[in-house]
């Protein structure tokens, strides 16, 4: 049983930050704009809030400063994606091209940053963050070890996120709208809404997003910053299509993907697999092969938002 | 995800403008950057990067070359793949996976004569290069999987696969590396070593050369090459018109997967040194090349340029070391001359837009003439703002 905890503590780990960043590109991809860019976005929020960490963590520790750190992620990385919204949204440029641009940008910047300012490229941080048990909570049986014992507040940031997108993107006027801009902007033009305004937001949100997964994928698994995000905003695209652009399939296979990925990184913790002759590089492929496997059956009848990466011309027919 | 890759397709001597606008707005971002980090040495370490590599004479111009071969032949790849709608952002896996087997045929088969042992050696980093690089493909074509996400999960996958059978096969365990290649598998000299004064050059920049002529003539003279840009443009065009779209996105993965593979075989193979490391990194090459044909329009004539723009840029970051800055203000010059090069191109488009705009007469008898006459008036009205500007500022002056 300790076994099936250990792995279902780790899988949060690594399937929260998959999770939140695969709603941000939820958000930005039905509202019309591909954001390829969600690694650099990722990139970017991390490298802000591991720095506001690095520079107020003698004054501040604990539940507070992380929580603080996950703001100033969040809005470094909303203000980052800004310029893939202007690009795209403004200029009417190539969504491919300036998401890369924005790719490529992003860890130069933090490696440029860092090194100018402290000599060295890694942003190293004191880890006070750890939560070994929520009082009460974690002593419910089952539920208890699984989600609260061991864990990080982002854990339960990213849950709350997972609520509110599932709320906003289905319940709200702004989701409709939202979710009419990717479909149909010239409908939706035509009934009032204005399709430019709408975008931005999309594209804000998932910076936003962005920039707090890039915490919270840093935090708990790391104790410092070396302008990577080892490709995790990639891996938050694939389980945007795998999760087919809605919210509830995005919850489940941010949770396939962060299960994968333990058995990649914590094997060696696991006694059955530990005891497997397979080589170390064999379970760090896995979850790129199971990427694969997955997109392979789900992609056939793909539910992509219709104008999805399609400038919006309002003078276009 | 559906994407518009024909306003990289636009021609002409406009291009190459909205190409240098974006050089020069990089190139301030670079500077401001400099300015903002260290105003004192800021402008020397500026003056470093723009003489990049011509400041060590013919040994800087050979180091250039070094550096432009490999990203010129994964430009290439990108760009290839661009052409035919296709955005190969896999080119460092293919190119890590070429570049194993170049060396694992460099070390292992030293039973070949000595004369062909080194194009052995990039034939089988080609068909690696090409294998890797038909995965996407296939899946794109048979399963409508999306090739960006499919490339980028094989980039992985290639990247932990070569570090496993390195380990297993060619593998130097005191330096965590590949073991040397043989003598007869290093690329030949050719004589390049002596004119550019530098060990490192070879006939890979001849190899790269043949690469754009002949990807050149592909994508313009062959219907082969219509037929790929065609299904580029419009699926269903193609489709309808008797094009079998789904064997041409296999084709323009394999073909730009065997461009990247040969990349890393005359990398690897170069001879200088560079050995293919046990490492959890993906090659940079593979990114390196998104740039290039992204700054060369995915042309290959563009990309060849672009590549040596790229090295020499390279070249000069490294150089401002010297003043204590850090090589990275190239990538992010780089990224701001590809963020700009976007929307560069889609001033030129208005340009373009506004000067062919259908002429409301209804006979148009003599086109020329009227096209002549329209830019004749262009000017006329350009001029005449530009009177007017140049009135309103003076007029400006003299109110203050």
């Amino acid at each position: 049983m300790n076994i099936i905890y250990f792995v279902a503590q780790q899988t949060m780990f690594f399937a929260i930050p998959l999770l939140i960043v695969a709603l941000g590109g939820m958000f930005s991809e039905r509202s019309g704009i591909i954001n390829i860019a969600l690694e650099g976005i990722m990139v970017i929020g991390a490298f802000a809030g591991i720095a506001f960490i690095n520079v107020t963590q003698n004054s501040m520790s604990g539940q507070v400063l992380l929580l603080l750190a996950v703001l100033v992620a969040g809005i470094s990385g909303g203000i980052f994606s800004l310029f893939h919204a202007f690009a795209s949204i403004k200029l009417k440029a190539d969504q491919t091209i300036s998401g890369t641009a924005l790719n490529m940008f992003a860890p130069a910047f933090a490696i440029f940053v860092a090194r100018m300012v402290q000599g060295v490229q890694q942003v190293q941080f004191t880890d006070t963050f750890h939560i070994s048990k929520v009082p009460f909570l974690g002593d419910i049986p089952v539920i208890g070890p699984i989600l609260f014992q061991n864990s990080y507040i982002t854990t339960y940031v990213g849950l709350l996120i997972a609520l509110l997108s599932w709320l906003i993107i289905n319940h709200t006027k702004f989701g409709l709208r939202l979710r009419s801009c990717g479909e149909h902007p010239q409908a939706a033009d035509s009934v009032g809404i204005n399709v430019y305004k709408i975008r931005y937001a999309g594209v804000f949100i998932s910076g936003i997003l962005g920039g707090i997964g890039g915490l919270a994928f840093v935090v708990p698994t790391s104790t410092n910053f070396n302008a990577t995000v080892a490709g995790y905003g990639f891996l938050a695209l694939a389980v945007l299509i795998f999760g087919q652009w809605r919210t509830k399939r995005i919850f489940f296979s941010a949770f396939f993907f962060g299960i994968m990925k333990t058995f990649a990184s914590a094997y060696s913790g696991i006694p059955v697999l530990k005891d497997l002759p397979i080589s170390n590089e064999i379970y760090k492929m896995i979850p790129y092969i199971a990427t694969l496997i997955v997109l392979t059956f789900s992609s056939k009848n793909s539910q992509a938002p219709r104008a999805e990466g399609i400038p919006y011309d309002k003078g276009s027919r | 995800m559906k994407k518009n890759h024909n306003i990289l397709e636009l021609k002409g001597a406009s291009s190459f403008f909205a190409a240098l606008m974006a050089i020069v707005a990089g190139l301030l971002f670079g500077l401001v950057i400099l300015l903002l980090s260290n105003a004192k040495e800021a402008f020397p370490a500026f003056l470093t990067i723009l003489v990049g590599g011509f400041s060590a004479g013919a040994r800087g111009i050979g180091q250039v070359i070094y550096y432009a071969t490999p990203i010129i032949m994964t430009g290439l790849s990108v760009g290839f793949a661009f052409k035919t709608g296709l955005f190969n952002i896999g080119a460092s896996g293919q190119f890590t996976c070429g570049a194993f087997i170049a060396i694992y045929i460099g070390i292992k088969w030293t039973f070949l004569p000595p004369e062909i042992h080194w194009l052995v050696a990039l034939i089988g980093a080609m068909i690696a290069g090409a294998i890797w690089g038909s995965g996407p493909g296939l899946l794109k074509a048979f399963f409508n999987v999306n090739e960006v996400i499919t490339s980028i999960m094989m980039n992985y996958i290639g990247m932990y696969l070569v570090n496993m059978t390195i380990v297993r096969t060619v593998y130097d365990a005191l330096k965590n590396q590949s073991k040397s290649v043989a003598k007869s598998a290093v690329l030949p000299k050719a004589g390049l070593d002596k004119l550019f004064n530098t060990n490192n050059l070879n006939i890979g920049i001849i190899i790269a050369i043949l690469s754009v002529i002949v990807i050149y003539i592909i994508l313009q003279k062959t219907t082969f090459g219509y037929e790929l840009k065609a299904c580029g443009s419009n699926k269903n065009a193609s489709k309808y018109a008797g094009i079998n779209e789904k064997k041409s996105i296999v084709l323009s993965m394999v073909i730009a997967g065997a461009l990247s593979g040969l990349g890393g075989g005359l990398l690897y193979l170069s001879g200088s040194g560079k050995y293919l490391q046990v490492l959890d990194i993906l090659a940079p090459e593979g990114f390196n090349g998104i740039s290039v044909a992204l700054l060369g329009m995915s042309h290959p004539i563009g990309i060849l340029f672009s590549g040596l723009f790229i090295a020499h840029l390279t070249v000069g970051g490294f150089n401002i070391q010297l003043y204590d800055f850090v090589p990275e203000v190239i990538d992010m010059i780089v990224a701001v001359i590809i963020y700009c090069g976007a929307f560069a191109l889609l001033f030129k488009h208005l340009i373009i837009k506004f000067t062919s705009k259908p002429s409301l007469d209804s006979d148009i008898n003599n086109k020329k003439e009227n096209e002549k006459l329209k830019e004749n008036i262009n000017k006329l009205v350009i001029t005449e703002e530009t009177e007017n500007l140049d009135n309103q500022k003076k007029d400006n002056k003299e109110e203050l």
